[in-house]
């Protein structure tokens, strides 16, 4: 960048000391990978079904139904998701920003 | 058959050009409706682009709109950079002919939105300002690194373009009766207008613009297509099942997975090519806070998934409505060739359910959507040139930000013209390949590097050199020894390499060389890049240092 400032270098070092933004940033990166790996993991799950065993989400949805289970369950998987991002996106921006600004601002000189 | 059907999907949803029978049927007369409406957009794209032009001043405005989008502004416009007039296109083709099948890949295409927004969305704003190599290079050493990051992005710039214009050309010849030439000079011509002189807010606005075209396009069609069967989903199934030629089998995974190495490949370059994608990338440094980025995203995923839905029940409906209707079909014949190529289902369903007005309209809609997204590539590519190769790498820091916008806008011209003169030049090329490619790059070179970069405390400046070029080139090779290639371009009998997507395994080698190099690398500089880290970290966790957000 070649207008960059110097870089807090006080004001980071204070901040990783603190021990608040060390359980912060451990809260937030489990709950990341969680979520990632929940997402991921259930993606897959859907890929090797249809892979393997095409005939479970070929089952009508109910009796005489010409809809599959499949179908609902595709849908599913993408609302789910959604869900997830929403609930992530939600505790991020309230408890995590919160817990962030209120560290950085105790950090400070 | 399964390896067409992989082809027809996944050119279609990036753009590749799948109107080879378009070549065999003469060009349609006129569309008048189509161009009318096709004018109308572009009239209020011109007028957004005079009034970003006259907010437009520092570079920060150029590349990122000063930083002023809200994240619901932004979530749609990275919504209208996902969703190509492919998306519509190809997927309600794909759902048309082979029923569940196009419900399987949908979901891919959609996952990797949510692994975005947990793992990628903050740290890509709190720590990037232009371009995603300044994360790479947050820690790393400049000169080197940007001309990696350069390199990854041009060449993901310049297949994704060259595949947005030979389709635009195509599509246009097909669905406005214009000349070849002259359409893929009129998407040039009116992006340049769009980038050069309003930068990325023009951009952005002409991308929100078209994104609403579009889900609002989507959801009449949707509407109009369900009523004849009283918005019954019961119903609309019913009636396909009966009418289409597999019956009952379309509503269960069918031929696509016999090759499942092929399709996991193709999953995989798709889930993560997307966070290598430098025009999707640019779209988080837009919004002033990781706060707005997560809403972005958030929003972004929302459209998406809807409009994706939206693209599967058109294909459904259009299995009764278009597929037992005569008129659809080359010469009258029921499951022949569909009229216009196969890629044509939406469109005719358009006709079908809303006459020509509605043809008309979504014809629009579908070159305004071509015409946002080869604005926003361009803009990616060139401030890959200006900020990262001649900024950094050729003036080592010391241009000024004048200076830097006149590159960043030479980049542009020069970027459109061979945009259009490639286009031109691949009318008659097969060019899909290019979609393996594309995506090939971006999961294999881009992101492990970006990814590494934020996460991985051991990433040293050697590491990431040697693991970025390892995947530019592994997938590269593999491109060239993939059937598409292999078979359809060079004419060879037999594919050295038998799958058409690379990252299944360009991506794991990838990885694999950057935590080799990098924990061999004992030299001073990587002392420096591991340092660093600590740093950087804070920085991403809480955004403090970032640049802020001027005012509009």
């Amino acid at each position: 960048m070649n207008s960059k400032i110097d870089p807090p270098v006080e004001h980071y070092r204070r901040i990783r000391e603190n021990p608040r933004y060390i359980a912060l940033a451990r809260a937030r990166s489990r709950l990341t990978w969680r979520l990632s790996i929940l997402v991921l993991a259930g993606y897959f799950l859907f890929m090797g079904v249809a892979a393997v065993r095409p005939d479970l989400l070929h089952l009508p949805l109910y009796q005489g139904s010409h809809l599959s289970l499949g179908i609902p369950l595709a849908t599913l998987l993408i609302v789910i998701a959604w869900l997830l991002t929403a609930w992530y996106v939600h505790r991020a921006n309230t408890h995590f920003d919160r817990l962030s600004a209120s560290i950085v601002k105790e950090s400070q000189a | 058959m399964k390896s067409t059907g992989l082809r027809l999907i996944a050119a279609a949803l990036f753009s590749q050009p799948l109107f080879a029978s378009a070549a065999d049927s003469p060009a349609q007369g006129l569309n008048l409706h189509a161009i009318g409406m096709f004018l109308l957009f572009v009239s209020i794209t011109l007028l957004i682009t005079w009034w970003a032009a006259r907010q437009t001043r520092s570079a920060s405005d150029f590349y990122t709109a000063g930083g002023g989008i809200s994240g619901w502004q932004n979530g749609l416009a990275i919504a209208g950079d996902y969703m190509s007039a492919s998306t519509l296109l190809g997927l309600s083709s794909m759902v048309f002919a082979k029923g569940y099948d196009g419900f399987i890949y949908m979901t891919g295409f959609f996952i990797g939105w949510p692994i975005l927004t947990f793992l990628m969305a903050e740290r890509l704003r709190n720590l990037g300002r232009y371009t995603f190599a300044d994360i790479v290079s947050f820690r790393l050493d400049q000169r080197r690194i940007r001309m990696l990051a350069a390199c990854g992005s041009l060449t993901v710039v310049c297949c994704y373009l060259l595949l947005q214009m030979v389709g635009a050309g195509q599509l246009v010849k097909l669905l406005f009766g214009l000349d070849y030439t002259l359409a893929v000079m009129v998407v040039g011509l009116l992006m340049l207008v769009y980038v050069l002189f309003g930068g990325m807010l023009a951009t952005t606005w002409v991308q929100i613009s078209k994104a609403v075209l579009l889900l609002v396009g989507g959801t009449l069609l949707m509407l109009l297509a369900l009523a004849p069967f009283g918005f019954s989903l019961e119903t609309l199934a019913n009636r396909a099942v009966q009418s289409h030629a597999d019956g009952w089998s379309i509503m269960g995974p069918g031929s696509m997975l016999a090759n499942p190495l092929n399709v996991a490949s193709m999953a995989l370059g798709l889930v993560f090519g997307l966070a290598g994608l430098p025009h999707i990338l640019m779209r988080f440094f837009t919004v002033p806070n990781a706060r707005e980025a997560r809403k972005s995203v958030f929003y972004a995923s929302g459209f998406i998934g809807y409009f994706f839905l939206v693209v599967c029940v058109l294909g459904f409906a259009a299995i009764v409505i278009v597929g037992t209707d005569p008129q659809y079909f080359v010469d009258g014949k029921l499951g022949g060739p569909l009229l216009g190529g196969s890629n044509m289902v939406a469109m005719h369903l358009a006709k079908a359910v809303g006459g020509n007005l509605f043809l008309g309209f979504l014809c629009a809609v579908a070159f305004a959507t071509i015409l946002a997204v080869v604005a926003g590539l361009t803009l990616a590519g060139a401030s890959a040139i200006s900020h990262d190769l001649y900024a950094t790498v050729i003036k080592r820091g010391t241009a000024s930000e004048a200076q830097e916008m006149r590159v960043s806008r030479i980049a542009v011209v020069i970027l459109g013209l061979l945009a259009m003169a490639l286009g031109i030049l691949f009318e008659q090329v097969n060019i899909a390949f290019l979609v393996g490619l594309t995506f090939g790059i971006a999961a294999s070179a881009n992101f492990p590097v970006l990814f590494m970069a934020m996460y991985w405390k051991g990433l040293t400046t050697r590491g990431a050199i040697y693991g970025g070029l390892t995947g530019l080139f592994s997938a590269l090779a593999l491109v060239i020894l993939s059937p598409t290639v292999w078979v359809t371009v060079l004419g060879h009998p037999q594919a050295i390499f038998p799958y058409d997507h690379p990252a299944l395994f360009s991506m794991p080698l990838t990885f694999a060389v950057i935590v080799l190099v990098s924990r061999l690398d004992r030299s001073t500089r990587a002392g420096q890049d591991r340092e660093g880290f600590d740093d950087q970290l804070v920085r991403a966790q809480t955004g403090v240092g970032i640049a802020t957000a001027s005012n509009h």
